[in-house]
């Protein structure tokens, strides 16, 4: 909403800390590296449908960008359409309505995939296996663009959108903090709990384990290959639908939203390609690194710097730690 | 013996060959080609479709209306994706098509840059009103080249103005802070040399954050702005850099009201369904949006009304939209202007055309007559000014639709002259070409 004219907003004070009211500066790195730390746990949300697909099946899945627009695309325009096709007028019911048509239909996209693309390539090399996720990404770009359109489209779940300021009697006019970040934050932190769990306490997920360990010695001790893809595409897709709707809440659902896969690049391979905890950490220490980078460095060398900080950081730790931070370090016995 | 069937088959097919060809070659329409490099899809996707479907119905309109003095319009779309090398592509693929390429609108400053050489080597007319290249205004060194109506040097001029003026004038900018947040791209860079200039000339410190393509990451942009607290925002963004910027200011808490956006960032994608639009405006070089408009109505009920509309009718008159129609007009008007001189009712060449939009005199009389008097003002070009004056006006997004928000602002040609011929020259400089003589001008 508009400012009302002459109320005496946070701006105002924060304005006048900024310019030499105790703490500005503290206060403005703090905001900083809170903005950083809730920009790193989104990017970690994207990070998680790689691991979770890598882990499983050896797979490196190009089209989980293309899976997170697709999803929100399909959460965004069945909210839409909802109540129109069954007549009532509830935002939350049009909510919970699209949220199970799009699962479902991630649901219908995992089978299919399996079906019609990973089922004829057990066994390849990684690099066909990538190849053909690859070419899953543009089909699915342009499905989900023609069936649900190109515009911008908008996700609301009910996401606050202005932000709220902490420690006021510590620092003049106090810290800002994006609401809607902590949401999504606190959203991402739950499922990443709910994902380690399944990994590590059901059976499902430890013959997923097994599958991504060794396809051929998994299949000889009865765990079932193509069941167990299914299965791991599918929380893919549904890691898929969470990362878009939160992407999608903070930034509409459009086109572009298929580049925060970029962004969850760097974060693997700082993390690990194999970690669900290395995701989080590798999220909050690229989160981190870009905000202080731009919002520090840009300034002297141009501005813009964060997209390839990202990188670059993320080539640095490459040169020390290949296998990331928390990933497996593989010993080949020759 | 044995060569009669051989001769009969051949003379068969070549009668029938014959038959098949004749009907095209009698009653083949005279048809203008006009390419449109256009982007349905992609990152920019939001923007580009309203402004092609506002270009293809314009086309659309002009044929009902019986063509350009009876000469039809046809049309064919290339998808560019907002990609330059795409654009290049989609040139080279429809220059030569149906006859040969009248004008190309390039729809993308990036596309502009890369076809400011190209086209005048194939001679063929580039028109970019309201982008492009902003020295290429100056006729005397491109001679191809149209920025109609407006440049995004113009456009940075009128925005400043408007700034301005919610201060109480030019002067009272001094001391002020103002935040260019572009998109980092040709066509976002083009704000800046207009904008150092007047922040040298009144007294503002001038700041600018770059956003990488396609607009997405603005946190630490935001999170700058917040440490700078600059007085006002000047968003030069485009697709979906736009909304991000309005909720991230919103995130941060930066006044809406202190956000000024440029006209490839006051289109309704961008402030459609966002609580916190409100109050944010932009300044439209003309047309403005304009739903109530004649030619918008005409549009709803001369093609919607018969199932011949190109996107959903609710867009007609929005702000993009009206600017592709608008757009489409320059490029048929510039064939009208050219058909005075070389033919009324002929096929116009790219050249003959090109001499069309160099002596373009869409007066009040004419423009009453397009049915345009409430979209636009009178415009002229000439053999040296490739532009004509430049106006603009401001309008605030209220939550549900733009309002009007200023009288009209004209780019202020005395500072602009100078910047464009210092520019153009230095580019005449770097590419040898000699400025064209007043017998040029006759051409």
């Amino acid at each position: 909403m508009a400012e009302a004219p002459g109320k005496r907003t946070h701006w105002d004070f924060n304005w006048r800390s900024a310019n030499g009211f105790k703490g500005g500066t503290m206060a403005f790195f703090l905001e900083t590296l809170l903005g950083g730390l809730m920009a790193g746990m989104l990017y970690s949300l994207v990070a998680l449908g790689f691991v979770l697909i890598f882990k499983a099946s050896g797979v490196f899945n190009f089209a989980q960008g293309a899976m997170v627009l697709f999803a929100a695309l399909a959460m965004a325009r069945f909210a839409e359409w909802a109540p129109a096709w069954f007549g009532f007028e509830s935002k939350f019911l049009a909510n919970l309505i699209a949220f199970a048509l799009a699962a479902a239909l991630m649901f219908v996209l995992a089978w299919l995939i399996e079906r019609l693309v990973l089922r004829h390539l057990v066994n390849q090399e990684a690099a066909t296996l990538l190849m053909a996720t690859l070419g899953i990404t543009y089909f699915i770009d342009g499905l989900g663009q023609t069936i649900f359109g190109s515009d911008i489209y908008r996700i609301d779940v009910g996401m606050p959108k202005d932000p709220a300021f902490v420690l006021e009697s510590v620092f003049e006019g106090g810290v800002l903090v994006n609401l809607e970040d902590v949401y999504a934050a606190c959203l991402a932190a739950l499922l990443v709990a709910l994902l380690s769990l399944f990994f590590q306490k059901t059976v499902t997920g430890r013959a997923l384990r097994a599958v991504a360990d060794d396809h051929q010695a998994a299949q000889s001790i009865g765990i079932p290959l193509n069941g167990i893809w299914v299965v791991v595409w599918c929380v893919a897709g549904i890691v898929a639908l969470v990362a878009g709707i939160i992407w999608g809440s903070k930034l509409g659902v459009q086109f572009s939203l298929t580049t925060v896969a970029l962004r969850a690049l760097p974060v693997i391979i700082l993390g690990g390609l194999t970690s669900v905890p290395g995701a989080i950490i590798g999220g909050l220490i690229i989160g981190v690194g870009e905000k202080l980078s731009e919002v520090y460095l840009g300034p002297y060398i141009g501005g813009g710097i964060e997209i390839w900080f990202a990188y670059a950081l993320a080539l640095v730790f490459l040169l020390f730690r290949p296998q990331g931070l928390f990933g497996e370090k593989i010993i080949d016995r020759v | 013996m044995k060569a009669r069937p051989l001769i009969r088959s051949t003379a068969l097919v070549a009668a029938m060959c014959g038959m098949l060809a004749a009907p095209s070659a009698f009653a083949q329409p005279k048809e203008q080609f006009f390419p449109l490099l256009t982007f349905r899809t992609g990152p920019y996707a939001p923007s580009g479709t309203p402004w092609a479907n506002g270009f293809v119905d314009y086309f659309k309109l002009v044929n009902e209306r019986g063509g350009i003095n009876g000469v039809k319009i046809l049309w064919e779309e290339c998808e560019t994706g907002y990609a330059t090398d795409r654009g290049v592509e989609c040139y080279e693929r429809l220059k030569g098509k149906h006859g040969g390429a009248t004008v190309f609108q390039t729809m993308s400053t990036g596309i502009t840059f890369a076809l400011t050489e190209k086209a005048p080597q194939d001679g063929i007319p580039i028109l970019t009103p309201g982008y492009g290249l902003s020295e290429s205004a100056d006729g005397s060194v491109f001679k191809w080249s149209f920025p109609i109506a407006g440049t995004h040097w113009a456009s940075a001029d009128t925005q400043l103005q408007y700034v301005a003026g919610k201060v109480g004038g030019l002067d009272k900018l001094k001391g002020k802070k103002i935040t260019l947040l572009y998109h980092d791209s040709p066509y976002g860079k083009e704000a800046i040399p207009v904008l150092t200039k007047r922040a040298q000339m009144h007294g503002f410190e001038l700041s600018m954050i770059p956003v990488p393509h396609p607009g997405l990451e603005q946190k630490s942009a935001w999170l700058r702005i917040r440490q700078t607290r600059p007085d006002f925002v000047l968003l030069w963004g485009w697709g979906v850099m736009n909304s991000t910027a309005i909720k991230e200011a919103q995130a941060t808490g930066y006044p809406r009201t202190k956000m000024v956006g440029v006209w490839p960032s006051g289109s309704e994608s961008d402030v459609k369904g966002i609580d916190g639009a409100e109050g944010y405006s932009a300044v439209l070089i003309q047309p403005g949006p304009g739903a109530k408009s004649k030619i918008a109505q005409e549009v709803l009920r001369v093609l919607h009304a018969n199932g011949k509309g190109s996107g959903p009718k609710e867009e007609v008159g929005e702000a993009l939209y009206m600017r592709g129609l608008m757009n489409a007009m320059f490029a048929v008007e510039g064939v009208r202007r050219a058909q005075e001189r070389f033919g009324m009712g002929k096929v116009m060449t790219p050249a003959q055309a090109r001499w069309g939009y160099e002596n373009l005199n869409f007066d009040a009389k004419k423009i009453e007559a397009a049915g345009l008097e409430d979209v636009i003002r009178p415009f002229a070009t000439s053999c040296t000014d490739h532009m004509g004056p430049s106006w603009a006006r401001a309008y605030k997004w209220d939550g549900k639709e733009w309002q009007l928000d200023s009288d009209w602002l004209k780019a202020d040609m005395s500072i602009l002259e100078p910047m464009v011929k210092a520019a153009a020259s230095r580019y005449a400089a770097e590419k040898k070409i000699t400025a064209r003589s007043p017998q040029d001008c006759e051409s």
